[in-house]
Formats: C-alpha cells, structure tokens, sequence
C-alpha cells in the first residue's frame, strides 16, 4: 500500500541529483505507460453518455443525457449506496482509532517480537482477498454468526487499518523525539502532550488514511462477497450487473458516479499528507 | 505555534501519566493490545479456523463435513485437475508480474530520476488515481473495451490491423474466440489493475539510487545498458519485489476479472470461490486457500531478507 514514506520528494530527503534530459525512450515508454493507465477510465466516461443500450458499441451511436435520470430513479441503487457509505464510515473510524495505536506503539519501539507484530498488520493486504473473506466466512459459519451490517464492517476494518497504519507510522518515524521531550521538560504530563503536541502532529496523516481507507471500503468487493450474505453495497450491486447486465446504460452511469466519489477523497488524502512533508521537527 | 497555556494537572489523571511514562513498557502493551486483540482475534482466528478446515475432508454422499483429521483433502489438492489450476494460475500471476514491472520500470525511472516539482506531483497524482479509483469500473472499463464490437477491436480495424489480431487470437493458449473471452483479456485487466502497486514501491527504491552512482558508473566507461544491469537494477530490487507482492497476490486473490474477463478455465481465486459456495466443499477450499498462503510467506520472507518491506 502507498505510504507516505514512498511519496517524499527526493529533494526532502537531501539527495541532490542534477539529471541532464530524459532520453527520448524512457519518455515515449512512461508517456505510454501512462496512457494506459487512464485511457480505460475515459471510455467509461463516453459509454454513460451513449444512446446504445443493447451492446459496447464503439463509438457510440448517439450521445443522450438520459441515463443519468434513469439512475436517479432507481432506488435499489441508492439503498446499495446507503449502505456502502454506512459500512465505510464505521469500519474507517475503527480503523483510524486501531492504526493510529498500532502505529503509535510501533514506530520507534524495538522489543522482541516488533517485526512479527508488524508483518501482522501487512499481513490482510498481502494475503489474497479470497483467503480474507473465506475465513471470516467460514468462521462466522462456525461461531454461527448471522450475516448483517457487523459482519460486513468487521472485514472491512480488518484490512482498513494497514492503510491507517503505514500513514500515521510514516508520520511518526518523522516527527523528531524532542518535541515530546520539550513538551515534558516544560510540564506538561503525558495526556497533555497527547493533545496539544503529538495529535496536532499526526492529525492530517490520520484523516489522510481514513481518506483512503474509506475509499478502500467503499469500493471492496472481494471480501465483502462472502461476509454480506444478502445485502448489497454498491460494489455487490455493480458486481450483479457486470455478471448478469440488467440495464447497461444505467450502470455505465453508476460507474461515472464512483469514479467521482472515489476521486474526491483521494485527491483531498494527497493534499493532507504533502502539506504534511513540513510537520514541525522534521528536519531533525 | 500558539502559546497552549494549561496549568500542570493534578490528581489522578497526572498519576496515571506518570505511571505510564515510568514504564514504557506499560504503555506499550496498552497502545498494542486494541489492535492486536482486533487483528489476533478476528483475522488469524479465522485465518486458522479455515486452515485447520483443510485437515477436514467431506463426506461425498451426505456432503456435510468429517471432523476427523486427515490429509485426504490435501491428496485431492494434488489431483491433476486441481494442479492444474495452481499451475496456471501461478503462470498468469507471473507474466502479470513480469509485463507490469515493464509497463511499470519507465513510469517509476522518469519519476523518481527527471520530474520535478510540479511534474513529479502530477507523476505523483497519475499513479495513485487509478490505483484507488474503483476496482470494479476498472474491470467494467475492460470489459467495455474488450467487447468484439468495442473499441479495441475499432481501434486495430482503423490502423488495418485485423489480420494481425485475427492471428493472435488464433494462436493457441493466448488466444480464444475474442479478446474478452482469452488469457489475452484477462492478463491485460489483471496488468492494468495491479500496474499502480507496482509502480509505487519501485519508484521508492529508485529515489534512494543514488545519482553519483549512475554518475560513476558512465564516467567508469559503461554504456547505459550496463549500468542498469549492474548499478540500477540491483538496487532497485526491494521495489521489485514489494511490487510483486501486490501483482502476485492480488492475482492469485483474484475471482472475480476471470468471471468477467478470460477464458472459461478456472484460476485458483474462481475455484476457491465455487468449492465453498455451490460445492459446499469448505475443506477443499480451504486446502486451495494453503497455496496462495504459502507463496505470500516465501516473498515475504524473501521481502523482509532483501529489506522491501520497507518500500511498500
């Protein structure tokens, strides 16, 4: 997962590199590489406008607004969408409150066994999605747990708090010692600290990862099949419609909606954490 | 910074601050155990209450469980039919792996070495939009793209090209009655969806080379394809590896592009899926789920050797 340690400009990090220009190759490769990247998303953006509903003609036909209403019109997906923002808010909160210890209590801390407790909060995202979801599934088959809201959550968080975690450790591992030694020198007791020194400090790297983690969870799919049982989020209902379309116009238009939704709090993550490569004490 | 003036608190709220910063230890423990008792209880509980299913076989006439310990599920994973789809599976997640450090190395080198300021912010930006945009759109978006009367197929008709794809999909193994129904079609979904989470990592190892290294080794006398041979590439090895730890497991997680995208043999993610669900064979299932497990432990171990786990 994107941390903030992978994103500090070179020239924070004193590694003066006087490059002369890029060859012609290595621009034509990362122009196409680039191209690829984004081109797919376009298309999406023109089939919600296409007045073809049958088949993914190229190009479209006509262009019409009328799908747009359509959607609207639809309730099943604004229950889906209720619910989905539901399961995010809830599993971000608890994520934030669980990665922001985790990372409190492991960025500067060595004791036996700190490496094993960190690749334990790595382990959700590195570990496939399928392997997740099956055994939370499984396991609330065995506890006898029925599928509600809770159960969507508690896989949501559980893989939610790593994204929360690499950002606020990242943002720890910056913040140099003797600002808390100062605020302790001065008088200030442990809670005091807390609030006036460190949380200041670390604030925007955790809404920053709550950003991320709530687009996570918005948009999880993989996991989210095996602990819903019959609800839908958004993803599940987009899922049924890729399978077994329904209305294709009507969700080229939900497509266009979650590419705005998710956008939204990605670009809002990357502003708090660049602002943040000027948190007081950096500089050692 | 403004003056916080707040009077040195007493009481018991003070005590306990002082116990706590007596004993690091103390605070240690109780910052770890909400997330660990969160992540211990809910995710390796369940994690190995679906291995220890794997021990499980099923009764093949009533279809419920057997709760007797036995490797006959494991004897199962091996038939050829199951192998198979490890086999190719772990094919698919390879070439995946290997095309997207491809598409991913130029992307990384010319952001971590050449852009600058605003430049490098809109690299920056590039990456991470599509990589949290949606998984579900970008899959649809292939989906899109790939249908015979879609725009893939327009795009290789304008340049005059239909031949050439007419061959490809002839050719056996890559190829398949149209682009959305071949490994063509789903390597590339797969290649566009996990292309960001390689690059991200590899960019990382790639800011820390440093530029005197390159330097020294052109003033040494090499041609810029050494070089990369023996200076960049080295180095830039733990982002390789992280990277492929996203492309590898999230291809081998993966259920759902091979149901919506690729041919109609399994990969391990779909097999997985149908053993549990209309199966009801949770023990096999969970046999499956054994593999996967066991590749992610060998790259991690291999990450934590070479130092990437600290490029994620």
């Amino acid at each position: 997962m994107p941390s903030e340690a992978g994103k500090a400009p070179a020239a924070a990090r004193g590694t003066a590199k006087q490059a002369g220009r890029s060859p012609l190759g290595l621009n034509l490769a990362a122009g196409a590489g680039l191209a690829f990247l984004h081109l797919p998303l376009a298309f999406i953006l023109l089939y919600a406008f296409s007045d073809e509903d049958k088949s993914f003609q190229f190009p479209p036909p006509g262009l019409t607004f009328r799908w747009f209403g359509v959607a609207w019109d639809r309730p099943d997906i604004w229950e889906a969408l209720a619910l989905s923002i539901r399961v995010a808010l809830v599993s971000t909160a608890l994520a934030i409150l669980l990665g922001a210890l985790a990372a409190a209590a492991l960025s500067r801390a060595k004791f036996f066994g700190r490496d094993s407790i960190s690749l334990l909060f790595i382990l959700p995202i590195a570990l496939p999605g399928i392997v997740t979801g099956i055994s939370l599934r499984s396991a609330f088959n065995l506890m006898e747990i029925p599928f509600s809201y809770w159960t969507i959550v508690l896989g949501h968080a559980t893989f939610c708090i790593v994204v929360v975690y690499n950002n606020a450790v990242a943002r720890f591992r910056r913040l140099s010692p003797s600002l808390v030694e100062a605020s302790m020198d001065l008088g200030a007791d442990g809670f005091q600290t807390f609030r006036h020194v460190l949380l200041p400090s670390i604030a925007t790297s955790l809404l920053a990862g709550g950003l991320l983690a709530f687009a996570l969870s918005f948009d999880e799919v993989i996991v989210t099949t095996f602990t819903a049982g019959q609800q839908r989020t958004l993803p599940i209902w987009m899922l049924g419609e890729l399978i077994r379309p329904h209305q294709r116009p009507v969700t080229n238009v939900v497509a266009v909606a979650v590419i705005l939704v998710t956008a939204i709090p990605i670009l809002a993550a990357y502003y708090l954490t660049r602002e943040g490569e000027h948190v007081a004490g950096a500089g050692k | 910074m403004t003056v916080v003036v707040t009077p040195p608190q007493d009481g018991a709220l003070r005590r306990v601050s002082d116990v706590l910063i007596a004993r690091p230890g103390l605070l240690l423990m109780l910052l770890l155990t909400p997330p660990l008792l969160w992540l211990g209880v809910v995710y390796l509980g369940a994690l190995f209450a679906l291995l220890a299913q794997s021990f499980f076989s099923i009764d093949e006439f009533s279809g419920t469980i057997v709760y007797q310990p036995t490797l006959a599920t494991y004897a199962e994973l091996l038939a050829p039919a199951n192998l198979d789809i490890i086999v190719r599976t772990l094919v698919v997640a390879a070439v995946v792996t290997v095309l997207a450090a491809l598409v991913a190395f130029p992307i990384a080198y010319y952001a971590a070495r050449y852009a600058r300021g605003k430049v490098k912010a809109l690299f920056y930006l590039a990456v991470m939009m599509p990589l949290w945009s949606s998984y579900l759109v970008k899959v649809y978006a292939w989906k899109l793209l790939l249908a015979k009367e879609g725009a893939v197929t327009w795009l290789v008709q304008a340049a005059g090209l239909t031949k050439i794809l007419d061959l490809w999909l002839a050719a056996p193994l890559v190829g398949g009655p149209s682009l959305s129904v071949s490994y063509t079609g789903m390597v590339l979904t797969f290649l566009y969806l996990w292309t960001p989470f390689m690059i991200l990592p590899l960019q990382a190892s790639l800011e820390r080379v440093p530029a005197t290294l390159i330097e020294a080794s052109d003033d040494l006398g090499a041609a810029p394809r050494q070089t990369f041979r023996h200076v960049i590439l080295p180095l830039a090895a733990p982002g390789l590896i992280a990277g492929a730890i996203f492309t590898f497991s999230l291809t081998l997680g993966d259920y759902i592009v091979p149901q919506i995208v690729g041919p109609s043999s399994l990969i391990l993610g779909q097999a997985v899926y149908a053993e549990q669900g209309n199966a009801g064979n949770v023990p096999l299932a969970a046999a499956f789920c054994v593999a996967p497990i066991a590749i992610m432990f060998v790259f991690l171990a291999l990450a934590r050797r070479t130092g990437a786990l600290d490029a994620l």
